[in-house]
């Protein structure tokens, strides 16, 4: 039997196509690119700037120190709201019944929301960096500021995954709400904004085992400042909070296939 | 070759409610099928299984001889929903673009806006659209990968008379181009304006399967009006009538036999003013399909 010539389409100009669209979803939305962008250059600039100079450990300024915490801050930040609010806002508008009629495959539309977020993540580093160089005076080794980006970029994923799970756990209007409530606290208890010495001591001893710990350690090492345990440790956590993620991700994502398309 | 789409005994359930009880159904290329039937008859669901967007609880779904969710069958079909957004900061342009990228021998871009009629708003963003313009764009959603198939569900809803008129035109035009269209509606005309062949569903069965003349040969052919000022059940006891309306005091009826209707009302000495006997149309046809108790 002669087989139909398989005509689909070339996957590369999709992904360009669909990288490019989601991209633009996200641009046009000020509530999102600009707090995304400028809330942790504003932070840098309240908290930050004022006792740059202070050294906190050998070697080591405050504006480093902060710079760090405010990389991470903001790059977990994209990867969870990005994926969490677009997600949850096109299943509530049932975007994703039209977009599962056609031929693009399920993998394209990830890959497009994983490529966006990182691309977003790092136009904050590429406003964050040169604000604290300027104006907070952060003087590093280049491959200082080189490890701080790729760590915080390379260690952002299971935050993707995360953001991915609320967006098919939550609905469109309480998205926002959920992800204020997980990441704010949690960004607060592992040190980001003030040293977790100030915190309340039940928090103390949540904190070193939050996700957010982990990544902020990273950053922290990077820029050369003392962390708890080592590098790897930090690494290995991270990536079983990733499969932690990940595999809440896929099970909330099996559910609405269940209840949407069966 | 095989059918651009199919359904084969097909049941669906979703939990106790039975919205398909056995439907088969084979679309050939190059048809042009209106699915007719109240609300929740099963039109969608059909629709969903032949999409791929939902499975048979029993039976099967085809499309092009492959389950319906393969890539190259999807490859092939254009589809506009009912009630499905899209992102509202994206252009026109951009998001006509971005579903041309999921097919592999699209239309050219302006082509497709050109056969929405959304040449004017090509530079907008989807959000400055109109609830017309807007569904006009699900249609150049739909045309613009150049499909074989091309499934509507409920195209026009929410259209004024004049939109939908414009709309039916360019769903015309899409299947003038030897395309297939299976569309499901309730506005009748619509079926009657484009299809060649009309299934009527209803409650989970096709209940009719033929040309809209077919259709409306096999009920009632003849709509006979009037007005009577003291007209009884009794009086239409035994009438070859397929349906009867009467509010206040004007009488519809549904008839193959307008005459022996007629002479049997002037037998029985009922008062007719303003009289009126009109073929029927495929509205009346269809009222008449799916109409379960005679209403009096």
């Amino acid at each position: 039997m002669a087989v139909m010539a398989v005509r689909r389409a070339p996957l590369a100009p999709m992904l360009v196509r669909q990288t490019l669209a989601e991209f633009l979803k996200l641009w046009r939305v000020p509530a999102f690119s600009l707090t995304s962008i400028f809330l942790p250059v504003m932070f840098y600039a309240f908290i930050g700037i004022g006792s740059s100079s202070q050294v906190i450990s050998p070697h080591v300024t405050f504006g480093a120190y902060f710079l760090a915490s405010m990389a991470v801050y903001s790059v977990a930040n994209v990867m969870i709201f990005s994926f969490g609010i677009s997600v949850a806002t096109e299943r509530g508008m049932k975007m994703d019944v039209l977009i599962r009629a056609t031929p693009m495959p399920p993998f394209v539309y990830l890959l497009s929301k994983c490529i966006t977020a990182i691309f977003f993540a790092a136009i904050t580093l590429a406003v964050l960096f040169p604000f604290a160089y300027i104006a907070g005076g952060v003087k590093l080794d280049p491959s200082m500021w080189m490890t701080l980006a790729y760590r915080v970029l390379l260690g952002s994923i299971p935050f993707i995954a995360l953001g991915f799970a609320i967006g098919y756990l939550s609905g469109p209007n309480s998205a926002v709400a959920v992800i204020n409530l997980i990441y704010l606290p949690t960004a607060f208890a592992s040190g980001l904004f003030f040293p977790k010495q100030l915190l309340p001591s039940f928090i103390q001893s949540i904190a070193p085992y939050l996700p957010l710990h982990f990544y902020g350690q990273l950053g922290w090492d990077a820029i050369g400042a003392p962390t708890d345990g080592s590098v790897t440790t930090d690494w290995l956590y991270l990536a079983g909070y990733g499969v932690v993620f990940f595999v809440i991700a896929l099970w909330a994502y099996r559910r609405e296939e269940g209840r949407k398309f069966t | 070759m095989p059918a651009a789409a199919e359904l084969i005994a097909a049941t669906k359930k979703y939990g106790a409610t039975e919205a398909l009880k056995g439907v088969t159904l084979t679309i050939e290329l190059g048809e042009v099928v209106a699915m007719l039937g109240p609300n929740g008859a099963g039109k969608t669901t059909s629709i969903s299984l032949l999409l791929g967007l939902r499975k048979p609880t029993s039976g099967k779904a085809l499309l092009f001889g492959l389950q319906p969710d393969h890539l190259d069958a999807r490859s092939r079909v254009g589809v506009m929903l009912q009630e499905s957004g899209i992102p509202s900061m994206l252009k026109v342009r951009e998001i006509v673009d971005l579903f041309r990228s999921y097919y592999p021998k699209p239309m050219a871009r302006d082509r497709a806006i050109a056969m929405a009629g959304l040449e004017e708003k090509t530079n907008a963003q989807v959000k400055e659209l109109s609830g017309g313009q807007k569904q006009r764009l699900y249609f150049a959603l739909a045309v613009c990968g150049d499909p074989d198939v091309l499934f509507l569900d409920e195209p026009t809803v929410g259209m004024d008379v004049e939109g939908r008129r414009s709309f039916i035109e360019r769903i015309a035009e899409f299947a003038q181009m030897g395309r297939t269209v299976v569309l499901t509606t309730h506005y009748l005309e619509e079926a009657d304006q484009l299809a060649k062949r009309v299934v009527v569903i209803d409650r989970g069965l096709v209940i009719a399967d033929a040309s809209p003349q077919e259709i409306k040969s096999k009920v009632a052919g003849k709509r006979v009006r009037f007005k009577a000022s003291a007209l009884t059940e009794k009086d239409l006891e035994g009438l070859p009538i397929t349906t009867s309306t009467v509010t206040d005091h004007s009488v519809q009826l549904l008839t193959n036999q307008p005459e022996a209707v007629l002479k049997e009302l002037f037998r029985r000495g009922v008062e007719i003013s303003e009289l009126e006997v009109s073929g029927a149309d495929l509205e009346d046809a269809f009222i008449s399909l799916t109409t379960h108790t005679p209403t009096a």
